[in-house]
């Protein structure tokens, strides 16, 4: 950040502080992700329970930043530039709580993916969309350290994607169903977890409205691209 | 597609700034390319600001800034000191206060003023009070009565000195004090009401009553005041004026100044970084 420094230095160590927590939780959540994800392709339950098992951490991390926004809030009356950043905080907090959430969800889907897939050709799909929001929320949060508003706005158009490959794998899966209901059970686990990661995909858009609002002061108006049509998609049977 | 093709698309449109609507309305002084000299030293450098009706306006900035000089000039308290001169034009309701023939007392009873420190007469709690209003209006004993107790209500004193109205204005505490003193301001019917920093001796209680009295006040008289609490204007302003070195650098809504202020200045002001 290029402003000057508060004429109280504790001022300045208490914001610092602030995006230093804000920013190891955002490394926990990458690195939850990352691994439900390999869990997921592996099939690998003892990894799994790790994910399941960190996610406290990212419950802490919330609980602590909110602790010190409140605290700041009330020792110092931050204004403008500051207030936005504490609000700031605060919002990216949810967020990053929300994607450890639904990377738990996706490690626990893994003991019920037991053994081969039935259609791993699936994996492929989710690997890039996995790659996809990785690289979103690494930028995001990027943006968020460096506050970088032009990096923000790249983020949140960039979600777009995400949702163009969610809406492929949800076609694909439900052919997959149609084909052989056997493949169903692994199919409609595999539904949910591209459906978490999407919804990853769009807390980092979030985030990057946060951010860009934290830096501007005012607010992106543009509806937000929406590219999820999984809501109103279906495959109708068609009679022989 | 990358992203960086994907943030070539269009440019992003934002939406403006939107703070709690506030309609300035009509303006009752109107400042315009004020400079004004203590001797030879330039304390106000070509300061053009509105005071709009029934709105308070906050004017903040670091010590020796002007601000207290500007409120000064706006009931030509000035004038009362050698070799204090304001040159550019005040016009209130559009007529120029500056300009000669302007008769004094009738422009500070319009333009009433309130001080850092509480400054009572030496005399009973009612004195206080009918003596200005005395300058300015034959009443009858009872008119005055009435006078003297709708002021004392106005400023939110009357059920705290109704049974002791006898006694010495100095023998009130210190809040107190401050509120005898915007009766009294308020006592003559003035038009508008300056106050020069009214809370900075006084405790967060008195304050917070100073400042529900300028929220009621707010209906009747247009009010100025100078702070150096950036909370107090905050809370109480509906329009905010920071001033530095003698310049008015930024003027615009209380909830636009303290949320997304324009100049860089201002923002180092407020979030206290400044020197």
């Amino acid at each position: 950040m290029t402003m000057s420094e508060h004429t109280s230095k504790a001022f300045d160590a208490d914001l610092q502080d602030l995006a230093r927590v804000v920013a190891e939780m955002g490394g926990l959540a990458e690195r939850q992700i990352g691994n439900a994800l390999q869990a997921l392709g592996r099939r690998d339950p003892a990894l799994a329970q790790r994910v399941i098992a960190e996610d406290v951490k990212i419950d802490a991390l919330q609980r602590e930043i909110e602790e010190k926004a409140i605290l700041t809030i009330a020792r110092r009356q931050p204004m403008a530039v500051d207030l936005r950043d504490v609000v700031g905080a605060l919002r990216l907090s949810n967020d990053l709580e929300r994607i450890g959430d639904l990377a738990k969800n996706i490690a626990k889907r893994v003991g019920a993916l037991d053994g081969e897939l039935r259609v791993p050709q699936v994996m492929r799909g989710v690997d890039h969309m996995t790659d996809l929001v990785l690289a979103q929320i690494k930028e995001v949060l990027d943006a968020y350290a460096r506050r970088d508003s032009a990096k923000a706005i790249v983020v949140w158009r960039g979600d777009e994607e995400i949702d163009a490959v969610n809406n492929s794998l949800f076609r694909e899966l439900l052919t997959y169903m149609m084909e052989d209901p056997r493949n169903i059970g692994d199919c409609i686990h595999l539904l949910f977890c591209a459906k978490n990661i999407e919804r990853m995909g769009d807390h980092a858009t979030n985030i990057a409205e946060t951010v860009y609002y934290m830096v501007e002061g005012r607010n992106l108006a543009e509806e937000r691209p929406k590219g999820d049509t999984t809501s109103v998609t279906n495959i109708g049977f068609r009679s022989p | 597609m990358s992203m960086a093709t994907l943030h070539n698309q269009t440019p992003v449109p934002v939406v403006a700034h939107t703070s709690a609507a506030t309609d300035p309305g009509e303006t009752k002084i109107a400042v315009r390319n004020l400079n004004f000299y203590y001797g030879d030293n330039r304390a106000l450098k070509g300061v053009d600001v509105m005071l709009h009706a029934r709105k308070v306006t906050a004017f903040i900035g670091p010590s020796g800034c002007g601000k207290s000089t500007l409120l000064r000039v706006l009931n030509r308290v000035y004038d009362l000191y050698p070799n204090q001169r304001a040159e550019g034009e005040v016009l209130l309701d559009g007529k120029n206060i500056l300009a000669p023939g302007q008769d004094l007392n009738l422009l500070r009873a319009r333009v009433g003023m309130v001080f850092q420190k509480p400054t009572p007469f030496p005399m009973s709690i009612y004195e206080n009070i009918a003596f200005g209003v005395r300058l300015y209006d034959r009443l009858s004993k009872s008119d005055l009565d009435a006078r003297v107790e709708q002021a004392l209500r106005r400023a939110a004193l009357w059920e705290e000195v109704k049974d002791k109205l006898s006694a010495n204005g100095l023998s009130l505490s210190g809040g107190q004090q401050q509120r005898l003193c915007i009766a009294r301001t308020v006592a003559v019917k003035p038009e508008v009401i300056l106050l020069d920093e009214p809370c900075s001796a006084l405790d967060p209680i008195a304050t917070a009553k100073i400042e529900e009295l300028i929220d009621e006040l707010k209906d009747d008289y247009t009010i100025a005041i100078v702070t150096h609490n950036m909370q107090q204007a905050a809370r109480c302003s509906d329009f905010t004026a920071f001033m530095y070195l003698g310049e008015l650098v930024e003027f615009g809504t209380t909830s636009k100044m303290f949320t997304t202020p324009s100049d860089r200045r201002t923002q180092d002001y407020i979030t206290g970084r400044f020197g």
